[in-house]
């Protein structure tokens, strides 16, 4: 017996690691989503090593360089407090990747969690968690999370409690979706039959085989993080200043558009490019998943 | 079953009267129309989708006021000063309700709500929400519809162009600028805007909204991640419709492309188009919040932005409740527009 479940574990392994190799080469013949993984890669090492690419502390001031524009000593120029931007555009990679894959990680978890009992047991928990999330549903995202945000207070952690808590019940939908597309398959029967318990076959069966539309849905989800993140930052919701949020750079280079147009650019360019990105690979990744696609 | 919309439009003329003073004549047209749907079934459906906004309703008054009601922040404190004396605040406490337990509180509030349509007075300017909220209400609105408007003009056809040509440079440059219009956050575009058109250039203004020079900008602004959103959507859906047999067979029948396209191909691939029409409204309601801050305009956005700002919990209260209730009413239109669209959904409820 022993033995048995041993093969079947390791053929069950080997048969994880194929997937993943051929999902990585369905996703390397889209040249747009490489070209956004690379950026992803790029992101992410100037968000670690921000403290050695910066040339400047995010909020090292310098009173007699105000309002300089980009020159060699200060590549995108500095602001009203001398501060210099292509620093804090840097730092700011920082919080706004933390932003987007804290917030989008609560979601998953919790709405994740959901939709999978939603869909597992049906029934009234699943008119009950459904219902509910329709409640949810009907605010707009981003008001919901000026009125979680509104209600804890500004702040990074708040911020990133009140985008995920926003972004809970579309996870939960897909999940429900997804969990019940399998829960009558005979995989789930046979542990069913096995004695497995519900959380068990939940935990262990159901959610790692429907994990491709969670993975897509999150990836194109940090992107709307961090977007909304940006969102209640510009309009003072958000991060606080100094900390070097991108978006609340713009709410403040925007008072000095007239004159100091680069105020504005350089933060507006980062979130584009890293939100492109994201989507990007999000689409490649759906793509890669979409079994109408294999062949 | 026929169902009627009215089209109502207020037209105001200036004028100076005799007296000299500035004048306003106000005019009212309406307009008209009905569609027939189909028989008793669909009405039913209709009351039963109607009834089921209910719940719905109060689960969102039930959600807002909890928000509203852990804030931190004293409402006696805000309507009286800070520097009040705490025997006057402790009085308008208790004749407010507010010490008594949470459950008692929400109860009177949704009894207001229900019985005497009143959700309360501004903490700050003291009027009732609901006429704080009317008048923001009808320029959230029109920049929501303009936008919507600019984005179904420009979206349907650039996406239905790419999906006939597809693979061709025109496919591609359309793809490439619809990712790049999702990736612009919709502050960033107002902020370029109106370094463009307004600071450098001057042909629009860069703030209000009084004529349709002031809603240009603001339009495009809240309305460019919808049209890079409908786009992409239409594309992919006539690229589903067109691969499909009866397509095939109408080509080969001889039908012009343009038949071919317009008539037998948009006409099934506008169900998810509808769909996605329908959540952007939705989207453009409560990210008219950004664009309102950008171009100062009097919305309801603003109107909330301001309020959660200096603490006027009732009037946030309110216009989050406003939003949702029109949000869930668009979609419940959304869907019975696909009634009216689909023959096969429709033949389900004649």
């Amino acid at each position: 017996m022993d033995l048995i479940k041993s093969v079947l574990n390791n053929n069950s392994k080997k048969k994880k690691s194929n997937q993943l190799l051929e999902t990585w080469k369905r996703l390397k013949k889209s040249k747009l989503a490489l070209v956004g993984f690379v950026i992803l890669i790029i992101l992410f090492l100037v968000a670690i090593f921000a403290n050695v690419i910066a040339p400047y502390g995010y909020a090292e001031q310098n009173l007699k360089a105000t309002f300089q524009f980009p020159s060699a000593k200060h590549i995108f120029g500095t602001d009203e407090f001398g501060r210099d931007i292509f620093s804090r555009v840097i730092f700011g990679s920082r919080i706004s990747l933390e932003v987007g894959f804290i917030a989008v990680t609560i979601a998953v978890i919790i709405g994740g969690l959901l939709g999978a009992v939603a869909g597992y047991y049906g029934g009234k928990i699943d008119n009950f968690i459904m219902r509910s999330m329709d409640v949810l549903l009907a605010i707009p995202q981003i008001l919901l999370a000026i009125s979680i945000v509104a209600a804890l207070g500004p702040g990074i952690i708040n911020l990133m409690i009140a985008v995920g808590i926003s972004s809970i019940p579309g996870y939960a939908r897909i999940v429900r979706a997804s969990v019940l597309s399998v829960k009558y398959q005979e995989f789930v029967e046979a542990a069913r039959a096995v004695g497995s318990s519900n959380s068990r076959i939940i935990f262990k069966h159901i959610l790692p085989n429907v994990m491709a539309p969670i993975i897509v849905q999150a990836t194109l989800g940090v992107a709307l993080a961090i977007l909304t993140a940006a969102g209640l930052s510009f309009i003072g919701l958000g991060i606080q200043p100094p900390t070097p949020e991108w978006g609340s750079m713009l709410s403040s280079g925007r008072g000095y558009i007239r004159d100091y147009w680069y105020m504005t650019m350089f933060p507006g360019l980062a979130i584009v490019i890293t939100i492109f990105a994201l989507n990007v690979v999000g689409d490649g990744i759906r793509d890669a998943l979409d079994p109408r696609l294999k062949n | 079953m026929d169902i009627t919309f009215y089209i109502i439009f207020h037209i105001n003329k200036k004028y100076i009267d005799t007296e000299g003073y500035d004048n306003v004549n106000l005019s009212i047209v309406c307009y008209n129309f009905s569609i027939k749907l189909g028989g008793e079934k669909l009405k039913k459906y209709i009351l039963r989708r109607f009834a089921l906004l209910i719940p719905v309703i109060i689960g969102v008054t039930f959600i807002v006021f909890t928000l509203m009601f852990i804030t931190p922040g004293d409402p006696a404190k805000i309507i009286l000063g800070e520097s009040a004396p705490a025997a006057s605040v402790k009085q308008l406490r208790d004749e407010m309700g507010l010490n008594k337990p949470f459950l008692v509180q929400y109860g009177t509030y949704l009894k207001n709500l229900v019985v005497h349509q009143d959700i309360g007075k501004s903490y700050v300017t003291k009027r009732p929400v609901l006429k704080e909220i009317a008048d923001c209400f009808p320029a959230t609105f029109k920049l929501a519809s303009l936008s919507m408007i600019f984005a179904i003009a420009i979206g349907i056809p650039i996406g239905i162009i790419s999906a006939v040509k597809q693979y061709s440079w025109f496919d591609t440059f359309s793809m490439i600028f619809a990712l790049i219009g999702i990736s612009m956050p919709v502050f960033w575009m107002g902020i370029l805007l109106i370094l463009l058109f307004a600071v450098q250039l001057h042909w629009l203004p860069a703030s209000g909204f009084s004529s349709i020079n002031h809603m240009i900008l603001p339009a495009i602004t809240l309305g460019a991640q919808s049209v890079a959103i409908i786009t992409r959507m239409t594309r992919s859906s006539m690229l589903e419709v067109i691969r499909q047999d009866y397509i095939r067979t109408v080509r080969a029948k001889g039908q012009k492309e343009s038949v071919v396209v317009l008539r037998h191909a948009l006409g099934n691939a506008l169900i998810p188009i509808i769909t996605i029409v329908g959540l952007q409204f939705g989207g453009l309601l409560g990210g008219a919040v950004l664009t309102e801050s950008i171009f100062s305009i009097p919305g309801v956005g603003r109107l909330m932005v301001d309020a959660i700002k200096m603490r006027d919990f009732p009037v946030v209260q309110g216009g989050v409740l406003f939003i949702a209730i029109t949000f869930s009413i668009v979609n419940l239109l959304v869907d019975l527009l696909y009634a009216y669209v689909d023959p096969r959904i429709k033949s389900q409820y004649s």
